[in-house]
């Protein structure tokens, strides 16, 4: 439902009356804005020399472009590696066997439901242990593993929901024609459900982009790292972080409209239903649905 | 696993309070949880609004806060908000870092609360608003005695979900230097190394056992409150 059905096409009255509220909402939302700035003024927080610091290239080439390259590395290597699990765990829990399938399911279920901060921790303390890599990598070898298993997870589930969401008749029709159950479900159904999943798999790259910020608790030296080493070498930590948070706004913004306009493009490449959305986090733990 | 390892690894239990950390954080969860639904609310209201500019300012908040990573809204919080403002939520010290940290957990989830219950919105057919309007109710009328309690029942399973991202996700308050379970686990393992593996699990199955009744309760719920169409 769209949210304008939930009114009427106004008249006149209600059109005047509409104005009114409009520039008493614009005065309230324009007020505490004001009220903002009025605050950060009177603690000296908009003086220029705060914020100039951002329109050097010097504090980009030195802090926050080393950070971002450093956020997208972690990013783009969990990617790679959550969809790889993401598709093998899926694939287990479609399995014909039942061990496999309640196998994967648990490990699923188990890595949705812990937090992400507790698995880095975990793992940066056990690598640093192991001492089988060198100290310098363990922060980031930490954060992809982490965010690997929990957005692993979350892609096994995408992918079997995705299955589950198509119409019975793409694998009746596969075991018509002679497709055994597993190729039917590798060459039939996998590849309608991913198509049908795109958009939801797109905003999850905006979570595993959020989550490498996590990595500044365990020193990986990432956007928000760089920004509040920057910030508290200058005095100027609250504007960089806002520019940290910008840098992330800007970038997840872009993925995420990309993401939106996939879901309205995608429709018709599936039999299954283009969703925008990731499914619930814990539907019922091990249960299928 | 020997006699020695699971004595040792119990001893620990003597020196560290793990109940009293998950007991930080499910209080976390909880106030960051009722100020996120209030505040989620009054976004959700004005996202549905005839109001542009507040549709608008709705919009932008949730677009801003909902793409901003939680751990940078948290580090704000405590360096920003009561490093360089002098915000300060309470004379005690832990106290203080407390309340600013469900208040970074509230304004991030907000975000999610009012899509939740935007969502619950979309549940409901156009019909149901149609009619609502054929009979001669107005925005308010409509939207109270029609419109939202449905909403607020198809908004059951899409707000456990969030509630369940948020108990995950008040373990980043450990950001905001508040003593809570991901920091205690850390000590844990520096005090011990050689049972990591059981102290993570011990942490993570309290978790487990913390999340999955959650989800199976707001299933539930939401398949009961369900409105049959």
């Amino acid at each position: 439902m769209s949210d304008l059905v939930l009114f009427d096409v106004p008249g006149p009255r209600t059109r005047r009356r509409m104005v009114v509220v409009n520039v008493l909402a614009v005065l309230v939302v324009a007020g505490l804005g004001a009220w903002a700035l009025v605050l950060l003024d009177r603690k000296g927080q908009l003086a220029a020399d705060l914020w100039q610091p951002f329109l050097a290239g010097s504090t980009w080439v030195d802090y926050l472009l080393p950070g971002l390259r450093d956020t997208l590395r972690a990013a783009g290597l969990a990617i790679v590696a959550s969809a790889v699990f993401g598709l093998v765990f899926g694939l287990g829990r479609l399995s014909g066997s039942r061990v496999v399938r309640w196998l994967s399911g648990t490990v699923v279920e188990f890595f949705r439901a812990v937090p992400v901060l507790l698995m880095m921790i975990f793992f940066y303390q056990g690598i640093s242990q192991l001492r089988v890599v060198e100290p310098r990598d363990v922060p980031l070898l930490a954060v992809v593993l982490a965010l690997t298993l929990y957005n692993g997870s979350v892609f096994a589930e995408l992918v079997r929901s995705g299955v589950h969401n198509l119409p019975h008749g793409q694998r009746e029709a596969a075991l018509a024609v002679g497709l055994r159950p597993a190729q039917s479900l590798r060459l039939v159904e996998v590849p309608q459900a991913l198509i049908a999943m795109l958009p939801a798999i797109a905003s999850q790259l905006v979570v595993i982009l959020k989550d490498t910020a996590l990595g500044a608790i365990i020193t990986y030296p990432e956007l928000l790292d760089a920004s509040r080493r920057f910030g508290s070498g200058n005095g100027n930590i609250l504007q960089s972080l806002l520019v940290a948070a910008l840098v992330f706004i800007v970038i997840n913004f872009a993925l995420t409209s990309f993401a939106e306009r996939l879901a309205s493009r995608v429709g018709r490449l599936t039999a299954g239903a283009a969703k925008a959305e990731a499914p619930p986090l814990v539907v019922a733990a091990g249960a299928d649905r | 696993m020997d006699e020695g390892y699971l004595d040792q690894f119990l001893s620990l239990f003597d020196q560290f309070d793990v109940l009293a950390a998950f007991w930080v954080n499910i209080q976390l969860t909880a106030y960051a949880a009722v100020l996120a639904l209030v505040i989620g609310t009054v976004l959700a209201l004005m996202r549905i609004s005839p109001v542009p500019s507040l549709r608008w300012a709705g919009a932008t908040y949730v677009t801003l806060l909902r793409n901003t990573p939680l751990t940078i809204i948290i580090v704000f919080c405590v360096l920003g908000l009561w490093g360089q403002l002098g915000l300060t939520l309470s004379s005690d010290f832990q106290t203080n870092f407390f309340r600013l940290a469900v208040l970074g957990l509230a304004i991030y989830h907000a975000a999610f609360v009012c899509e939740a219950l935007r969502s619950g919105v979309n549940t409901v057919p156009v019909g149901q608003a149609e009619a609502a309007r054929a009979i001669g109710l107005g925005f308010w009328p409509a939207a109270r005695l029609v419109i939202l309690p449905q909403a607020f029942r198809g908004a059951v399973a899409p707000l456990g979900n969030v509630l369940i991202a948020l108990i995950k996700n008040s373990t980043v308050a450990a950001a905001g230097s508040v003593a809570e379970t991901s920091g205690l686990m850390r000590t844990m393992i520096e005090f011990r190394p050689d049972v990591i593996f059981a102290i993570f699990l011990t942490f993570a199955i309290g978790y487990v056992i913390i999340v999955v009744p959650v989800g199976l309760a707001t299933t539930s719920l939401s398949r009961r409150l369900a409105v049959a169409r």
